[in-house]
């Protein structure tokens, strides 16, 4: 369609202002978008209070849908679990006979295990679970990979707590509102999470590659080690992530270490675990002494 | 035929339709602004829809929204209209703030630079301009995303280019149907 007409304004002063008033506050709005821009990179944070608004207005809706989602995915499950339900009934079965005299063993071995630490002397700390909420919406347009969870400072929620599902690692948390907060996944390219194989505890890192996979670089340096399969958990090193989460599995030898995919995949994890931070007064005694982002020296 | 009840159901705020003079009627003033602004709105806010996608997937689509009202109507958003819809969209977006403000600026100047220049165009050439904005809008957002963060390559944008760039006519039509609403006496 061609433009109308007011964008010829003729002969009418007023029109004529007019006209070249939009174009001043256009080029005014440029301008201005390149000042907040630039005020939110220089501090990633500054503008949380407003994200978190947005969130928490929009949260109702999502957590409607989200809930609506899981229950007719439960049905569609519940639905295909009576097909050849007797020939899986006789499979199950085999199986939890084959497996209990594995769990016993397993259960032994975990009482050696305990017995041993405690002569070493090797203070256990499991990661505690703070809160179970649900991931309700992420950034489907944005090259970030941030999702919402469904439950924020009221369940103390607090910043950088690791989140974890049923299969393994899902991220961090990095903003808190009320009844909502933000998770970095780790398919980010900004979340990096010291990582180790399984088998061997080779110590690595892994980074997002927001397509969904993660790439996981050994310390190391020299050929990369991995194989194709190989189980990736965290190690815990450097706090935060609790160790021996399981994390990703690696698909493919890369040069500079491997390509993996992570084992929990959010839009398919029914609930999120928030665990506490681990190795946390280690850290909060470290931040009183060199916060985070000083380069200055410890004092002596 | 009339159903009796629903009719005497109806508030007693005017005198019903039957009565109503059937020409020189005018719009509502409130429809025809806010439907194109809610529309908008609307659009930017379906990324807090529970959609987990793994790699950025879902189209921009406020931004296809407001490019759609914008090629499809012309003068009827002001050049400035980037900036609050831009910094609307920011909010939802998880992108740095002022991302959607500063690009969707620019999208709106230079749609008024083409309009300048190519008067008369139809929809394959509206659907070339969008795509093209579209295009270089996600590439400047990614570029944004890199000042501040670590930022992923620029080929995982690349089906999300293309699901976007298929799904303007949709877009397009969806503001054509609401603009028949938006304009309806």
């Amino acid at each position: 369609m061609a433009p109308p007409q007011n964008r010829r304004p003729g002969f009418s002063r007023k029109a004529q202002y007019g006209l070249f008033a939009t174009y001043v506050i256009a080029v005014g709005g440029v301008a201005f978008a390149a000042l907040l821009l630039v005020i939110s990179i220089a501090d990633p944070t500054g503008f949380n209070a407003l994200r978190s608004a947005g969130a928490e207005i929009t949260a109702p809706v999502a957590r409607f849908f989200s809930s609506i989602r899981w229950t007719t995915y439960d049905i569609g499950k519940n639905i295909s679990a009576y097909f050849d339900a007797a020939s899986k009934n006789a499979a199950l079965t085999r199986e939890v006979k084959k497996n209990r005299t594995r769990l016993i063993e397993a259960k032994a071995i975990k009482t050696e295990n305990l017995r041993l630490r405690r002569m070493l002397g090797i203070v256990d700390d499991t990661p505690e679970v703070v809160a179970v909420g649900r991931l309700i919406s992420s950034t489907g347009s944005s090259s970030r990979r941030i999702a919402t969870l469904s439950i924020g400072s009221n369940y103390n929620i607090v910043s950088a707590q690791p989140v974890r599902g049923a299969e393994g690692l899902i991220g961090r948390i990095i903003e808190v509102g009320p009844t909502t907060a933000r998770v970095l996944l780790i398919t980010d390219a900004e979340n990096l999470v010291p990582v180790m194989r399984a088998s061997d505890g080779l110590p690595a890192f892994a980074t997002g590659l927001a397509n969904g996979m993660v790439v996981v670089k050994p310390i190391n340096l020299g050929e990369s080690p991995f194989k194709p399969g190989d189980i990736i958990v965290t190690s815990g090193n450097g706090g935060l992530y609790p160790p021996n989460i399981p994390f990703a599995r690696v698909l493919k030898k890369t040069v500079e270490g491997a390509l993996a995919r992570p084992m929990a995949d959010p839009s398919n994890t029914p609930y999120a675990i928030v665990l506490e931070s681990y190795q946390a007064p280690a850290r909060a005694a470290q931040q009183a002494i060199i916060p985070d982002g000083k380069t200055e020296t410890a004092p002596e | 035929m009339k159903i009796p009840v629903v009719t005497a159901l109806r508030l007693p705020l005017r005198p019903g339709r039957e009565y109503e003079t059937r020409f020189d009627r005018e719009q509502s003033t409130l429809k025809m602004l806010a439907i194109p602004i809610a529309s908008i709105t609307l659009a930017s806010m379906i990324t807090t829809l529970p959609i987990l996608v793994a790699q950025p997937l879902l189209p921009p689509l406020g931004l296809m929204m407001l490019l759609g009202w914008r090629l499809m109507r012309p003068g009827l958003l002001p050049m400035w209209a980037g900036l609050p819809f831009g910094l609307f969209d920011d909010v939802f977006s998880g992108q740095p703030f002022g991302s959607a403000g500063l690009i969707w600026s620019l999208v709106m100047i230079t749609i008024e630079l083409i309009d300048a220049r190519a008067i008369w165009r139809d929809h394959w050439q509206d659907w070339v301009i969008a795509s093209t904005l579209i295009a270089l809008a996600l590439l400047l957002g990614l570029f944004i995303v890199g000042l501040a963060h670590s930022a992923p390559s620029s080929a995982i944008l690349l089906p999300q280019i293309i699901l976007s760039i298929l799904l303007y006519p949709l877009i397009v039509r969806l503001c054509a149907w609401m603009d028949r609403w938006r304009l309806a006496t």
